[in-house]
């Protein structure tokens, strides 16, 4: 497993990474997530050894690879504009690691062909890249990564340059593809839904600093604070005082603020809670219910049906289901 | 980025080269003008610097290299942008005959523009001794320095950029102003630089086309050394000369300190397409009918002229090269003079294809003041003349070995020439890959030495053919030097036209040995492109 520890990466004056630590288990997908500029692409290119550390540690299995050039690491990374060789074919960046490996040339042939099969473009070894579609251009940087079985397999935004369905499409398959070759992963992105769908572990990274590291799960329903429950996607943060006007009590007169989830609350005709239909917007399935409270609160709800704005609806809130912190 | 000290072991060999081949010859040669007995002999200089003579020939030389080098690229420009852009039948026939006129000797890029526009001209006007036939012969005689230099990197820029200004409202001028020529600029100063340095250093062309009122301080130094045995003036006007040349040097280098940004190369079969309506093919017509003119003319009136016999037309002249009617001891026969040219020329390639990379890797690498300084002191040798040269090495070489007699000192004096080509052909494009290629190659197993070897070299080798190219054309023609340091059984072929040259009556047969070293280089010139065409498509 990859262990991170205290790392510092500076440029000039500026500090990018920030004392961030990490581990990454063995078979795992691991999302590193972060806004741009919070030092996820450097926390990456320090752990593939692109990057000189101020200070800290990076180990494998409990070895420093601190002083192991990047060429001997055995980390794969996949960089976000894909880095392809443009004067190699597709079979020929595929088999380039394995190439540097010494690995026979009939062996690399057939690793190749496999590698391709992969990712979805059997067939596709004497294809010049320039020709290449920006999807096919990101399975072959995928097929060339994996092709030399790194023991830690690094992704840079490895979506960030794809349309929606594709990068949709390519997610799912990408996360067959890990666990068909018990991939180690350690996958960098902005992007929740993405974060959200792939990772087994999601750490989220602000300023250069790891401030949370959990499962997609908990992330979402106990966020550690109200910049990481925005940052993450989630609605509904309320003040105390408001949230105690709807008979949901804080646990302790500490905190601050709670996060109400839209699943948690039910419209129902007899619910103790009312409110004002401000908006509602069809979204494939579900109506996004926006609800005015009337003391300064808005609430945003799922409902399968659409609620006339400026009506009066009542519902329940699940109060297992809101998780509160000192903001 | 490479670690200093192997920085500083790659920089070891060609400054070691060039010290001992070049730096130590001058300085023994400009020593033994300048401190004939012991002391220096101030007289020299203080006649070179209060002459008005000398000052006049100073001043030409600046002006008329300058205006060469304008006009150069003007013309230049317009046609490595048809060759860079279009396909047509043809395209690369051609663009091996404007490489033609660069090797020719510059005695005979003289003589067939005396054929031309002297007297007797078959377009009736007689430049001779003005302005015009030197410029024009130079803008001949350099353009291939600019169609090559630039046209090689123009063929790989992205033309998506081009069409993205044009979709943000750029109109087609503007883009070239705003996106193209920013992106070309390294490429153009380059040449430009190149273009500069020979038109500033002219020999051949000043001696045949110009007059008193028209020279050159390389003629000078020449005339001073040899027709009045001034070794202490010319050694000071050497002097006078290397200080121009290392002032363009500096400047320069502070021109290009802007580096090359990093461009998405392509390949050029990509970019490349055929012209399709009609404003493309004027504009490719055009400029191909004004390259004919400015190239095909000149050539064809020395080809003319190598089939001119007092008896009408006729192959009489290429007779009497292979048997001469009247024996002589200075006579070298056409086939040891092509076999004394290529066992030169092979070794000079080689030597400064490795030499020149390896200079080209650290000013690469070598970012800052010892970069640009590296860079401009392997620009020095171009700007040398090479009467010095070829005179230094004579003067200099008996330590601690003793290399005079060696069969290695010509392709090492080529080499010299050579080197500054390669480092400026393959710098603009080695600052140009994206770093980011050798880091995917470093993650995926591949050490530094390995990722040059697999990213940076095959991406260069297009830039390094042409410079290799370049290499075997500079050696074929080269005169100055050679004639110093070649021995009568080791003549090369321009030797042999410069000696039919001298000989009273053997006029035709001079031009017709240039015609034979002209289909030289052109079928080494057309090797080259069928290389380039079948890489360019697979790998």
């Amino acid at each position: 497993m990859l262990d991170v520890s205290d790392l510092t990466v500076r440029f000039g004056t500026t500090t990018a990474v920030d004392g961030a630590n990490l581990g990454v288990k063995d078979r795992t997908i691991h999302a590193l997530m972060g806004p741009s500029g919070s030092g996820k692409s450097t926390m990456l290119r320090a752990i593939a050894g692109l990057e000189h550390p101020a200070s800290g540690d990076i180990a494998w299995d409990g070895h420093s690879v601190g002083d192991v050039p990047t060429h001997r690491r055995g980390f794969g990374l996949m960089f976000q504009d894909y880095a392809l060789f443009p004067h190699r074919t597709v079979g020929g960046n595929v088999a380039f690691g394995l190439q540097m490996q010494g690995i026979g040339a009939g062996t690399a042939r057939s690793r190749v062909a496999e590698m391709l099969d992969l990712v979805g473009l059997p067939g596709h070894q004497d294809r010049i890249i320039g020709t290449l579609s920006g999807g096919e251009q990101q399975r072959v940087a995928l097929a060339r990564t994996l092709a030399p079985d790194p023991r830690l397999v690094l992704l840079d935004e490895p979506l960030g340059a794809l349309d929606r369905s594709l990068r949709e499409h390519l997610l799912i398959e990408m996360r067959a593809i890990f666990s068909a070759v018990h991939a180690t992963v350690l996958y960098v992105t902005h992007d929740r839904e993405e974060a959200f769908s792939i990772a087994d572990q999601v750490a989220i990274i602000r300023d250069g600093r790891i401030v949370a590291d959990d499962t997609p799960e908990r992330l979402w329903n106990q966020p550690p604070d109200g910049w990481t429950a925005r940052f993450i996607g989630l609605e509904n943060l309320l003040a105390a005082s408001v949230l105690s006007a709807l008979e949901l009590t804080p646990p302790s007169p500490q905190v601050t603020t709670g996060v109400v989830p839209p699943e948690s609350i039910t419209f129902t005709p007899t619910g103790a809670v009312t409110a004002t239909v401000a908006g509602a917007h069809f979204r494939g399935g579900v109506y996004r219910i926006e609800l005015d409270l009337g003391a300064g609160g808005q609430l945003v709800a799922w409902a399968p049906e659409r609620l006339d704005p400026k009506s009066i609806v009542s519902f329940d809130i699940d109060a297992e289901r809101v998780s509160w912190f000192d903001d | 980025m490479r670690s200093n000290r192997s920085l500083l072991l790659i920089g070891a060999i060609p400054a070691v080269f060039l010290g001992y081949f070049f730096i130590y010859p001058v300085l023994t040669i400009l020593y033994t003008g300048l401190v004939p007995d012991g002391q220096i002999a101030t007289s020299a200089f203080s006649e070179a610097l209060t002459s008005s003579t000398v000052r006049s020939v100073a001043w030409f030389t600046l002006w008329q290299a300058l205006l060469s080098t304008v006009l150069t690229v003007a013309i230049g420009l317009p046609v490595a942008y048809v060759f860079a852009r279009y396909r047509f039948p043809g395209r690369s026939l051609l663009r091996s005959l404007t490489l033609v006129p660069f090797v020719l000797p510059t005695i005979v890029v003289g003589v067939a523009f005396l054929a031309v526009l002297g007297p007797g001209s078959p377009l009736g006007v007689n430049l001779r001794g003005t302005i015009w036939a030197i410029l024009i012969a130079h803008v001949f005689y350099n353009l291939a320095i600019v169609i090559r230099g630039v046209g090689a990197f123009w063929e790989q820029v992205d033309p998506h950029l081009e069409d993205a200004a044009r979709t943000l409202g750029a109109g087609r001028f503007r883009v070239f102003r705003s996106v193209t020529l920013p992106l070309l600029r390294p490429a153009i100063l380059s040449s430009a630089a190149l273009v500069f340095l020979f038109s500033f250093t002219s020999f051949g062309v000043i001696l045949v086309l110009g007059d008193l009122h028209h020279t050159t301080l390389e003629v000078e130094i020449w005339r001073q050394a040899t027709a009045f045995l001034r070794l202490d003036l010319a050694a000071a006007l050497a002097v006078l000369q290397l200080i121009g040349v290392t002032a363009l040097l500096v400047l320069y280098g502070k021109a290009r300190n802007r580096r090359a940004a990093e461009l998405s190369l392509r390949p050029s079969s990509e970019v490349a397409r055929a012209p399709r309506t009609t404003g493309e093919w004027a504009v490719v017509m055009s400029t191909l009918g004004m390259l004919a003119i400015i190239v095909i003319t000149p050539l064809a009136a020395l080809i003319g002229r190598s089939l001119s016999t007092p008896d009408g037309v006729g192959l009489s002249n290429y007779a009497h090269l292979f048997n001469p009617p009247q024996a002589s001891a200075v006579f070298v026969s056409p086939t040891d003079a092509i076999a004394n040219t290529m066992r030169f020329a092979i070794p000079a390639v080689l030597i400064a294809a490795g030499i020149g990379l390896l200079a080209a890797t650290v000013v690469v690498s070598a970012r800052g003041r010892s970069g640009r300084i590296f860079d401009a002191v392997l620009m020095l040798p171009l700007g040398t003349s090479a009467v010095t040269i070829g005179f230094g090495f004579l003067v200099a070489l008996d330590r601690p070995i003793d290399l005079r007699a060696s069969v290695l000192l010509i392709p090492i004096a080529h080499s010299l020439v050579a080197i500054p080509f390669v480092v400026r052909s393959t710098v603009p494009v080695m600052e140009s890959i994206q770093h980011r290629l050798r880091e995917a190659a470093a993650v995926l197993g591949a050490s530094p030495r390995r990722a040059w070897r697999e990213v940076d070299l095959p991406l260069i080798a297009r830039a390094l053919a042409v410079a290799a190219m370049f290499a075997f054309a500079i050696s074929v023609g080269e005169f100055g030097a050679t004639s110093f340091i070649a021995r009568p059984a080791t003549a090369t072929i321009p030797v042999a036209i410069f000696r039919l040259l001298g000989r009273p009556g053997t006029f035709g047969e001079a031009m017709a040995m240039s015609v034979i070293l002209m289909a030289i280089v052109a079928v080494a010139a057309l090797g080259i492109e069928a290389v380039r065409g079948t890489r360019s498509g697979g790998v």
